[in-house]
């Protein structure tokens, strides 16, 4: 039994029965494959309209609060589906592993990708397996594409009068994660949202022809989701500070570190673009959903500031919030 | 949160703008906040869109970032370039364009830069690299700079000697000094928090008495910054010249006496050029000889390039409050985040820089 070996070996990803037997008995297992293995999965799909994704994974460290660079895989891409309006059905799983990669720490990460698929009712049905040399990549790459239908995507022009609504609290992941990787010596309560998110989309189904637009707003946070939305439009968004749900722990981390959460990342949620007068009945289906619990209305789009973000801000005043160069930086003095 | 979201009460900010408006009557004041994280803290609030129009908040050299000349950013990027040298600077600096270059493009095209968090992370990189020689690029105030000393003073208890320092730590009374002395109107200062942690209040007293300019040190929460304007305003407005702390949460007249100890133990008083203003007489912290095996520039000799600077970026005209970021023809054109021309557009504190984000 090949799978007995504690590391990762290099002869692991060289198509020989290392890698057949690595496959076999870690994976196809795992993800509950069926019958013979062929070059490619053969499906049957129930209709015509297809959305289809990708997403590589490359977090550090491999194991976090509130998940795992495998949950973190499964439920991005169910998430990027989910938000177009798609309900997703299959999943491929590319893997990019380190020589020496503890085999246990492999196999915990493909248990964490079954359970998280299993949970959201999609499979992952093919994949690839690469072994690289040590120092060549750091611990394990994760890849997953997806394939999801909808008799209709959320793909509208915004208009004035529309209502944003967020799902939860915002910057919770990124946080979660700068906390367990920086050596700060905090200790946080803090843990990612990292979810999948196509449950709590379709509780939305009876209201899916209000909404023009839905994002989960990962990299670069709920500000710069909202940016993209705006750019290039005729109206601007107003958002109300106080009504935008933090955690207490976000919002004293981003404290001290002069971070600011609307730009942090989040992995578990959503924030809608929907029409005029139905945010609040959005709130109130979400809320029924336990993903959904702290959803609310956090601003409108309105026909000051073209083409810009703005908010309304604790104190009362009002601001901009632009689009980020880059990473947020710590402050210096 | 404790002693931040109390800080930020609506109503409470309504009633300061309401009796600001009050005491300033029809007068013109023009305020100066010296400190960067004000300039933000402004930015980020929307307090500009809440103040009456005949208040103006100039913002002031109050960057580290933004201050540090570019004969300094040649200089570490000097020694970034050079064989043997890990060059360690905090985040912000790496992206300030020098004559040529910044140190984030000649890391890119072989330089080392190691960005650090903090003064201690430099030394433990020193202890991490026995074979190298690590050059800390040393920025900021009376805040940064007892750091920068501890820094120094805990790599001569390791015995380390691969660690050096290249000082471009400032202070800041003096040069407020040289803003009053200048040709911009400034009719009161919001002093820096931080810098009077160490400082202390009584720091400000020669410029109340002897330029009849009301201080008031203060905070960094919305109505800490209104609470200041307002007591500026009623000093204006009454013709008083007195220092004010409005920040005695975590001000104390003499400051901390124990940061300014290893301050003037391991630094003395030295000629500093500021980006823009020139040279201000006294306002630079120089390693003292006890410590000059500490001090990059004496121990590392490298050949710099000729300075030059963009003659159109009106940086220097910002930190003195004469312009506005607005009144640069650079300014969101030629220079942006992305593409900074000048000091002021690169640091998250920087005038230039708080202007694009939240204007």
């Amino acid at each position: 039994m090949t799978t007995t070996a504690d590391r990762i070996l290099l002869g692991h990803g060289s198509g020989g029965k290392l890698m057949h037997d690595l496959i076999r008995e870690v994976m196809v297992r795992e993800f509950g494959g069926r019958g013979k293995l062929l070059d490619s999965a053969i499906l049957k799909f129930p209709s015509q309209n297809l959305a289809f994704t990708t997403d590589s994974y490359v977090v550090r460290p491999l194991f976090f609060p509130g998940g795992d660079i495998g949950k973190l895989a499964v439920s991005g891409t169910i998430n990027d589906l989910s938000v177009v309006g798609a309900r997703p059905l299959f999943l491929s799983c590319g893997l990019i592993i380190e020589e020496g990669l503890e085999m246990s720490v492999l196999q915990k990460v493909i248990r964490s990708m079954q359970r998280t698929a299993q949970k959201a009712g999609v499979r992952i049905v093919t994949g690839d397996t690469k072994v690289v040399e040590k120092g060549s990549c750091d611990g394990l790459f994760v890849n997953t594409a997806g394939v999801g239908y909808a008799e209709r995507f959320f793909d509208e022009e915004i208009r004035v009068g529309d209502e944003i609504v967020v799902s939860g609290t915002v910057g919770d992941h990124g946080m979660a994660i700068l906390a367990a990787r920086e050596d700060f010596g905090l200790e946080t309560t803090l843990r990612s949202d990292c979810a999948p998110l196509n449950g709590l989309v379709q509780t939305l189904k009876p209201c899916f022809s209000k909404i023009r637009l839905m994002r989960d707003p990962t990299r670069g946070g709920l500000a710069t989701v909202l940016n993209e939305f705006v750019e290039g439009t005729n109206h601007g968004i107003l958002l109300d500070e106080e009504r935008i749900p933090t955690k207490k722990a976000v919002r004293a981390l981003s404290e001290l570190l002069g971070l600011d959460p609307l730009y942090v990342a989040n992995e578990g949620r959503v924030v809608i673009v929907c029409a005029e007068g139905t945010g609040e009945k959005l709130v109130s289906l979400m809320r029924k959903h336990p993903l959904g619990k702290q959803s609310v209305v956090i601003g409108k789009v309105v026909t000051d500031y073209p083409g810009k973000l703005c908010m309304t801000t604790q104190a009362g005043g009002t601001r901009i919030l632009d689009m980020l160069v880059s990473d947020q930086l710590p402050r210096i003095c | 949160m404790k002693f931040v979201e109390e800080f930020r009460n609506k109503e409470i900010a309504a009633g300061l703008i309401r009796r600001i408006e009050e005491s300033l009557g029809g007068r013109q004041v023009s305020l100066m906040e010296v400190c960067g994280t004000h300039t933000m803290a402004i930015q980020r609030f929307g307090l500009r869109s809440l103040l009456p129009k005949n208040l103006k908040l100039l913002s002031g050299p109050g960057c580290p970032v933004c201050v540090t000349p570019n004969e300094l950013v040649d200089l570490a990027i000097a020694y970034a370039m050079k064989q043997g040298v890990i060059l360690a600077t905090f985040g912000d600096m790496a992206k300030v364009p020098g004559s040529s270059t910044s140190l984030l493009k000649a890391k890119a095209a072989g330089g080392r830069v190691q960005i650090v968090y903090s003064t201690m992370d430099a030394v433990k990189l020193a202890e991490e690299n026995p074979d190298k020689q690590i050059v800390f690029f040393g920025i900021g105030f009376e805040t940064t700079a007892p750091t920068i000393a501890a820094a120094i003073l805990q790599a001569e208890q390791n015995g380390l000697r691969n660690f050096f320092v290249v000082t471009a730590a400032k202070t800041i009374p003096l040069a407020m000094e040289a803003l009053l002395q200048g040709e911009v109107r400034i009719d009161g200062f919001i002093c820096p928090g931080h810098v009077s942690v160490i400082i202390g209040s009584n720091a400000y007293r020669h410029i109340a008495e002897g330029y009849h300019a009301p201080c008031i040190i203060t905070g960094f929460e919305p109505l800490d910054i209104l609470q200041a304007a307002e007591m500026l305003v009623q000093q204006v407005r009454d013709g008083r010249a007195d220092v004010e702390n409005q920040y005695s949460r975590v001000v104390h007249e003499d400051g901390n006496a124990a940061a300014r100890g290893i301050l003037e133990k391991v630094f003395e008083a030295r000629d500093a050029n500021w980006r823009g203003i020139g040279v201000i007489p006294g306002t630079g912290l120089g390693i003292r000889s006890e410590y000059a095996r500490f001090d990059a520039q004496v121990q590392i000799p490298v050949e710099t390039e000729k300075t030059v600077e963009n003659k159109l970026c009106i940086c220097g005209l910002v930190l003195k409050g004469a312009k506005e970021p607005t009144d640069c023809r650079l300014f969101a054109k030629r220079c942006t985040p992305e593409n900074p021309v000048g000091a002021c557009m690169v640091s998250g504190e920087g005038a230039c820089a708080a202007y694009y984000k939240y204007h």
